[in-house]
């Protein structure tokens, strides 16, 4: 069952034992998935912390586009190839990802050996097609103030892929060590919710950077 | 002194009167909460020293008092929104009819102003001084050259920022005659302190004088030495900076000085003008004005008292 | 209520003794995670940077006590209030709060150690490199030297000359990561580490002001992260946001800044209105009156500080229709902070007074706050701040506020918790003294202000001429801080004599409601010998009148603590904490030589990226110690 472990219960899932003046929990498990992990909301900070500046930077396109009368000043929009083949592959990567997750909450651990080895690549992959579109451009980031925002945008999501594919293959690694301790899974739980902040930031970022300038 | 409850004009007189109101008010709020406080303290006290252990009492009383003071202080910031939001709308409706527009341009660390008119002709400049004419509006586009200044003269309304890449007004009037200062409110850099400017209201006949004299060039120097001082500033550095509007110094980098002598200051504020202080001026300005933009000049005496002589002969 | 009656024996005393201990002497004091031992590096340093701002504040009063003054020339001058103003803000007012909430926060809420201890080690080590760093940039002459919010053009490439502003933006780097990880951490605790029975609304208002401080950090200093990168990489990479002639605009920044730096005024207040809620109850033997209300009125405070920020920009050209928002959003604020200023007063007003040194505070902050939230309220308004905006009046004002504000309750706090933290007491009567020096010597410094600034005294000036008529006010304004560094000495005296030779506290000096007042003075490295169960909002005052009062199954051999659920602290997971390493000491190194290198290099941006991986790798990585303890205890969900 993946809706047990994950949701934090109410009330709690192995109660303590009262007995006499005393609360007993020695039967409460020692680790345990979403919010009843306190990585996960440490996690769930960081997403908000790295959601507010994306966010803000996104604010500060359209507040310098709205400023300027030629967007871009002179220029073409980026390509759209590169890009593209980004958001489809990324967005593809939400599949193992999502079979990582159920995996390590069920403790399937070849599952998880498996997905993990596939998101490493995967995530490899997506930091190579990365690269090509920064030279697609069209733009360099000292070129005007709309060259700098959108390599900026493009920036701040490729420091946050490139930690997070070096995460995965950590953990990818840290999966294959003996002994493993049960709490590991959690760990594989929470990366893949990061995983999918990473997916959901890109589609936004994504339709500013290569949409936008053409309207 | 400049002091912005002075108000010389309407604008600094609605604020001034906002001013009177809120700080009453806030008075009022302040003497009523430390009195409650201290009523508060002295009830605590005194229930301290008498024995026993009286549980919570007179929470409901409480409870009616802390609502009304709530209530009450919600009231009273409206009434206060209502107040800032009509003296708002007063300083916008200043009538401006028959403007006079000036453009001011902030520098590092000087003023530029620019007095506008339909009449190419008729548009002159100055520097560091504010000339207007009682009774009429008066339109100033404010515009920064370098980094953000701000432009304040307290008696007569309150500021604006002067900001690179943007262009801005300001708009008041001068209900009185009257000399006010004028400070750049906004820091910016090593100067910040000495970017003063002055402000002469006049009345408009001698106004009408002074814009008229504004406009004509440079009068010829008579005297040897004043002559002498000019080709010194035509051959020299100075003409690279300055303009003498009528001769062929016609830089921009630093004030106009073609009615020089006739202002109250030099150098922004940093000192009243006087030959002596002139002289010490072109010398050394990174004495009286450490990070001026101008440098120093180490001329021989004669050099440099005929120069001032010259200047001085730009009335 | 003490921990005297804890119910451990003798051999599990000495097994928890053992499993919290750290390693001995210099490795102990850099791999330690106990939160006392870092909030108190956390608190100690704060005051040493309060005490540099104050000599370089000292350094301005004195330079503008006469008219043309030569003591300090404009280059110094303006380095000295860039650095007067940074220090006091990003490295005192901020880290300080957080720190005292880092010693408080588990005790409070009856557990053993922050949620995540290795984040707050590692962010103490980048504040003090941070710190550093700045000052060392000061020390050769290439300080920071554009005002504390550094306004673009004046700090951008083209007139921020040399290295001074790069040193301001990558300080901001620094201090703003070791907020936001000790507010992560913080807020992580406060949530999910409760002892059983402390449900949301009977945990102490101390713990929620923290929580809502801490979310506005998560949500507020991304912001001035990212504006002071941009402007970094319009210095040092040819980028544009802020250059009008490429298509940026300068005040760009000023919305950046100020969207955070409004928030910030309240990450220092808010937890200051904690302190005093802490105190108040105490000292009045009665609980808060209008507990709830206070909860409300704190949410509501943080909510509302996000939507104030364009009021620092009046005096730009912003369409008007717009600043009157703000204006309106600007007063509204005021109501949630008069809310609570009515329920002390109540909770006062219906108790029984003990009027010792930290309700002495408590009453200056009163007088003291109220007069800068008045002014506040001045500036508030459009009209008004056009004329005293940049001027001494908002000197004035901000200090009002925040030495009302902040430094009265935090005098308060240390006078109130001391005995906690060091098992002696302070003196009152030295105390007392401090007090009234403090106060006499405030006002004397800063309520000339008020009136200089009408008087059409600018900002940020370093000197003036006699014809201005300033110079008698300011004179007695450098009276005053003379006053106030006596006070601020004898403050220094109290304690050092104190730590020496103070009298010893007993675990609960002023008989106090909440949990820190079980822990011994000072506490355990454990904190408590059993976790306590807890049935109300004061636990000391009314403990659990039947059922459980200790929650008993924990390891004693190894580091075991308890996870609880978010709303009503109900049991829910056995959580073993790290042990003390020396990773979050040696990440910091590395982020700190990272950022230090990137204010001279590009590549070093770049390259120096490389160390910090490899250390938060190694940080990470379970050691064979750290699996086998968990395996030992472990229990699948």
């Amino acid at each position: 069952m993946t809706r047990g472990p994950r949701r934090e219960a109410t009330p709690a899932s192995v109660p303590a034992v009262p007995r006499g003046d005393e609360l007993d929990v020695s039967g409460l498990p020692s680790y345990g998935f979403g919010t009843r992990s306190l990585m996960w909301w440490g996690t769930v900070a960081m997403c908000a912390i790295e959601g507010t500046a994306f966010g803000f930077m996104i604010v500060v396109y359209f507040y310098l586009r709205s400023l300027s009368q030629a967007w871009p000043a002179g220029g073409a929009a980026p390509d759209l190839g590169w890009g593209t083949f980004n958001l489809v592959i990324i967005l593809l990567s939400a599949i193992p990802n999502w079979f990582a997750d159920r995996a390590a909450i069920d403790h399937d651990l070849p599952v998880v050996r498996l997905t993990l080895v596939l998101g490493s690549l995967c995530g490899l992959a997506l930091c190579a097609v990365r690269a090509m579109e920064f030279t697609v451009l069209n733009v360099r980031w000292d070129d005007g103030a709309y060259g700098s925002v959108i390599w900026m945008l493009m920036g701040l999501h490729t420091f946050n892929l490139v930690t997070d594919v070096v995460d995965t293959m950590v953990l990818t690694a840290v999966m294959f060590k003996q002994p493993l301790e049960g709490k590991r899974f959690v760990d594989i739980a929470e990366n893949c919710g990061y995983w999918v902040f990473i997916v959901v930031t890109w589609v936004p970022i994504y339709a500013v950077v290569y949409w936008a300038p053409r309207f | 002194m400049s002091d912005a409850l002075d108000a010389a004009g309407p604008q600094a007189a609605w604020i001034a009167r906002l001013w009177w109101i809120s700080l009453w008010l806030c008075l009022a709020v302040f003497i009523g909460v430390m009195a409650a406080l201290g009523l508060a303290l002295w009830r605590s006290h005194r229930a301290a020293r008498t024995a026993g252990d009286a549980p919570v009492r007179k929470d409901r009383a409480l409870r009616v008092l802390v609502g009304s003071a709530t209530l009450l202080s919600s009231v009273l910031l409206v009434g206060l929104l209502e107040v800032s939001v009509l003296t708002d709308r007063a300083l916008e409706r200043l009538p401006r009819g028959d403007a006079l527009s000036i453009r001011v341009t902030a520098h590092q660390w000087w003023w530029e102003m620019v007095y506008e008119d339909a009449r190419a002709d008729h548009v002159f400049a100055t520097a560091n001084e504010l000339v207007i004419p009682v009774g009429r509006p008066v339109v100033v586009t404010l515009e920064a050259d370098d980094v953000i200044h701000s432009f304040w003269v307290p008696n007569l309304h309150g500021k604006k920022d002067l900001i690179p890449g943007r262009s801005t007004t300001i708009e008041f009037r001068a209900d009185r005659a009257g000399r006010f200062v004028g400070r750049c409110a906004e820091f910016c850099g090593l100067q910040h302190a000495f970017m003063a400017y002055d402000v002469v209201a006049l009345p408009p006949d001698r106004y009408a004088q002074w814009a008229e004299h504004e406009r004509a060039s440079a009068p010829e120097p008579q005297a040897a030495d004043a002559v002498r001082g000019r080709e010194l500033f035509l051959t020299g550095s100075c003409m690279l900076c300055h303009a003498v509007q009528g001769t062929s110094a016609q830089g921009r980098r630093g004030p106009d000085l073609t009615h020089f002598a006739s202002r109250s200051h030099i150098g922004a504020g940093s000192i009243a003008n006087s030959p002596q202080a002139l002289a010490r001026w072109i010398e050394d300005p990174q004495k009286l004005k450490p990070g001026a933009n101008m440098p120093s000049h180490f001329l021989p005496a004669d050099d440099l008292a005929a120069l001032v002589a010259y200047l001085e002969t730009l009335t | 209520m003490a921990e005297a009656s804890s119910g451990l024996d003798a051999q599990a005393q000495a097994e928890l003794a053992r499993a919290w201990s750290d390693p001995p002497t210099f490795k102990g004091w850099i791999c330690t995670l106990d939160h006392k031992a870092i909030a108190r590096r956390f608190v100690v340093t704060a005051l040493l940077f309060f005490f540099a701002g104050g000599v370089l504040g000292g350094l301005m009063r004195h330079q503008l006590s006469e008219p043309g003054k030569t003591l300090v020339g404009p280059d110094l001058y303006n380095q000295v209030f860039t650095m007067h103003g940074t220090t006091m803000m990003f490295l005192f007012a901020v880290p300080v709060m957080q720190g005292v909430a880092l010693y408080l926060l588990p005790l409070m809420v009856g557990t053993r150690n922050t949620a995540f201890p290795r984040m707050s080690a590692c962010s103490y080590w980048i504040y003090l490199i941070g710190g550093l760093t700045l000052f060392a940039g000061f020390a050769c002459n290439t300080g920071a030297d554009a005002g504390w919010f550094s306004y673009v053009p004046l700090a951008g490439p083209e007139y921020g000359f040399g290295k001074r502003s790069d040193f301001w933006n990558v300080l901001v780097n620094f201090t703003e990561a070791t907020g936001l990880m000790l507010a992560v951490d913080l807020a992580t605790t406060a949530l999910k580490m409760r002892a059983p029975g402390m449900s949301l609304l009977r945990m102490p208002l101390f713990v929620w002001a923290t929580m809502v401080s801490s979310v506005m950090i998560i949500f507020a200093m991304p912001t001035v992260m990212l504006g002071a990168n941009l402007v970094q990489f319009d210095r040092m990479a040819g980028t544009h946001f802020f250059n009008p002639a490429e298509g940026g605009d300068a005040l760009l920044w000023q919305h950046m800044f100020w969207y955070f730096g409004h928030p910030e005024v309240y990450f220092i207040f808010v937890p200051a209105l904690g302190m005093i809620s802490a105190i108040i109850p105490t000292f009045a033997r009665r609980p808060m009156f209008g507990h709830r209300a206070i909860v409300l009125s704190l949410i509501a405070t943080g909510f509302l500080s996000f939507g104030l920020w364009v009021h620092h920009m009046y005096a730009t050209n912003l369409p008007e229709l717009g600043k009157s928002f703000f204006t309106a959003m600007s007063f509204m604020i005021a109501i949630p902070s008069a809310v609570q200023l009515f329920c002390w007063i109540a909770t006062i007003a219906g108790g029984r007074l003990v009027l010792k040194t930290p309700m002495l505070f408590i009453a200056g902050f009163f007088a003291t706050l109220m007069i800068g939230g008045l002014t506040g309220i001045m500036l508030g308004s459009v009209p008004l701040d056009l004329q005293v905006h940049d001027t001494y009046f908002v000197v004035a004002h901000l200090h009002y506020v925040l030495i009302g504000g902040a430094l009265y309750p935090l005098f308060g706090a240390i006078y109130y918790w001391f005995p906690k933290v060091y098992g002696r007491m302070l003196d009152e009567r030295l105390g007392r003294w401090q007090f009234w020096l403090l106060s006499i010597g405030f006002n004397l410094t800063f309520f000339p202000l008020h009136v200089l600034g009408l008087h059409g005294m600018p900002r940020r000036i370093y000197t003036y001429t006699a014809d201005t008529g300033w110079g008698p006010l300011k004179f007695v304004s450098w009276v005053g801080a003379m006053i106030e560094d006596a006070s601020m000495a004898l403050f220094v005296f109290n304690i050092v004599r104190a730590v020496w030779k103070g009298r010893p506290a007993e675990p609960d000096p002023w008989d106090g409601p909440t949990l820190e007042w079980a822990a011994s003075s000072p506490p355990a490295p454990y904190n408590f010998e059993r976790i306590p169960v807890v049935a109300s909002a004061e636990p000391l005052w009314s403990p659990p009148a039947s059922g459980p009062r200790w929650v008993a199954g924990l390891s004693t051999k190894l580091r075991e603590g308890l996870v609880t659920t978010v709303l009503d602290a109900l049991p829910d997971v056995r959580y073993l904490y790290p042990t003390p390493s020396p990773w979050p000491i040696v990440a910091a190194f590395t982020v700190g030589f990272w950022l230090v290198w990137s204010i001279f290099s590009n590549k070093g941006m770049l390259i120096g990226l490389l160390p910090p991986t490899i250390a938060f790798i190694a940080w990470y990585w379970p050691t064979k110690e750290e699996a086998d303890a968990e395996l030992e205890v472990e229990k699948r969900p």
